[in-house]
């Protein structure tokens, strides 16, 4: 199963959980998403586990992934 | 470290917080039903530095450089203090001016909406409904793809400038500086300019208030956004505090006076009323983020929202100079055009800015 990638850095408030909610309504099973900023990763943690997916959150440099998988 | 500010106990203590802050404020010298309003504060300052002239309504109020500063100091501990900058600066600027323009024809921005709900305001009830009104409309843009771009990454100086910006205002507040006999700086003698809490109690509340609310991301229209656009209850949840507590305090001090007509700071021209905030929660929608908020991400260098906060005072300024602003006996003679070209401003930007990024 291929991973939906969602690129949600340098956008503000409510883009990145717009797009994630997107990605989620889509279909989408696995979905990684790109963001470079703690509001926005607790703010796609929150939706993501709304719609009963689980996450992980890994730092790599400025950038912040959330890994959303459904449960 | 998880963040308890930003957890739903955390945000509702924090909205408690500011509506108890807000009506002691009040009680210690802010005007009635305006322990803080971002909106007439910052046009307040507009007044005190000259932008305008109308007499009653010139102060350099402190919570709102305390609710930076506060931000500012919060975000650096926590390190979030991130610049950034470069999401359509200049329409972010004329959102910031026509959210003003809104907000002074209902004489409120949404935390003041909420307090003056908790003093027994009943116009404050157009005021939310239009305020919901105008967030819906936005949503109806955030669906259809209106993104105003990514902001980017700026130097680490850059951020510095609006907290510093700030800071000058409130070392004018406290040297009270005059620039040339009569002013600026101007400080009313009369009216809700003249009416302000002792200086140290004012820039405390605003930094307590300003850290807290950077921490739990606390933000009046994404409450109300959030619910519509993807039923979650968690933002609105610190609102619900704000008000439940205010009304607490406000019934414990003996600062709530129900009705409509005679209303602290307020008329009863209920289209107005409805219409004004309506415009400013579209406004705040388009930017991203009610004043407050707009406030605290600017003490994280978010230069966006500075610009945004800037435009708000501009915006101050040109509604009391071109008779835009209310007062209360009444709209001005020009707020209903204010109105209509702030309407017409967002539905552009709201149609033509679509989100041409691929997620």
């Amino acid at each position: 199963m291929s991973t939906k990638k969602v690129d949600a850095r340098g956008l503000s408030c409510p883009q990145p959980v717009v797009l994630t909610d997107r990605a989620i309504a889509e279909g989408s099973t696995d979905i990684e998403i790109l963001v470079d900023n703690e509001v926005s990763c607790e703010n796609v943690q929150r939706i993501s586990h709304k719609r009963g997916f689980k996450t992980q959150v890994r730092h790599e440099g400025s950038d912040i992934i959330v890994t959303a998988t459904k449960s | 470290m998880k963040n308890i500010f930003s957890t739903r106990a955390g945000i509702i203590v924090v909205g408690a917080v500011i509506g108890i802050g807000a009506a002691l404020l009040q009680y210690f010298g802010n005007p009635p039903n305006m322990g803080i309003c971002v909106a007439c504060f910052e046009r307040d300052i507009a007044g005190a530095l000259g932008f305008h002239r109308a007499d009653v309504v010139q102060y350099l109020r402190p919570e709102i450089m305390g609710l930076v500063l506060g931000a500012v100091v919060a975000a650096l501990i926590a390190g979030e203090y991130k610049p950034r900058g470069g999401s359509s600066p200049l329409i972010r600027f004329f959102l910031g001016i026509f959210a003003m323009m809104g907000a002074l024809v209902f004489l409120g921005c949404p935390w003041r909406t909420l307090l003056r709900l908790a003093g027994g305001d009943g116009n404050a009830i157009l005021g939310i409904a239009g305020l919901i009104v105008g967030i819906f409309i936005g949503v109806l843009f955030l669906k259809n793809g209106y993104s105003l771009g990514r902001s980017h990454a700026q130097r680490k100086a850059s951020g510095w400038v609006f907290p510093a910006l700030m800071l000058c205002l409130f070392l004018l507040l406290v040297f009270q500086v005059s620039f040339t006999p009569g002013g600026p700086i101007f400080f009313s003698a009369k009216g809700p300019g003249s009416q302000h809490a002792p200086i140290l109690f004012s820039i405390a509340a605003g930094l307590i208030i300003g850290a807290i609310a950077q921490r739990s991301r606390f933000c009046t229209m994404g409450a109300f956004r959030d619910v519509i656009l993807i039923k979650d209850f968690h933002l609105i949840s610190g609102v619900a505090a704000l008000l439940v507590f205010a009304f607490v305090t406000n019934m414990v001090l003996g600062q709530f006076k129900p009705g409509f007509e005679g209303q602290p700071v307020a008329h009863t021209q209920h289209i107005w009323n409805f219409l004004g905030m309506a415009l400013s929660g579209l406004a705040f929608v388009l930017a991203g983020g009610c004043p407050g908020r707009q406030l605290f991400l600017s003490g994280e260098g978010d230069m966006d929202a500075a610009i945004f906060a800037i435009g708000m005072i501009v915006g101050a300024g040109i509604a009391h100079n071109f008779a835009m602003a209310s007062s209360p006996k009444g709209i001005g003679a020009f707020g209903p055009a204010a109105v209509i070209v702030g309407f017409l401003f967002c539905l552009i930007i709201g149609l033509t800015q679509r989100d041409k990024i691929s997620a």
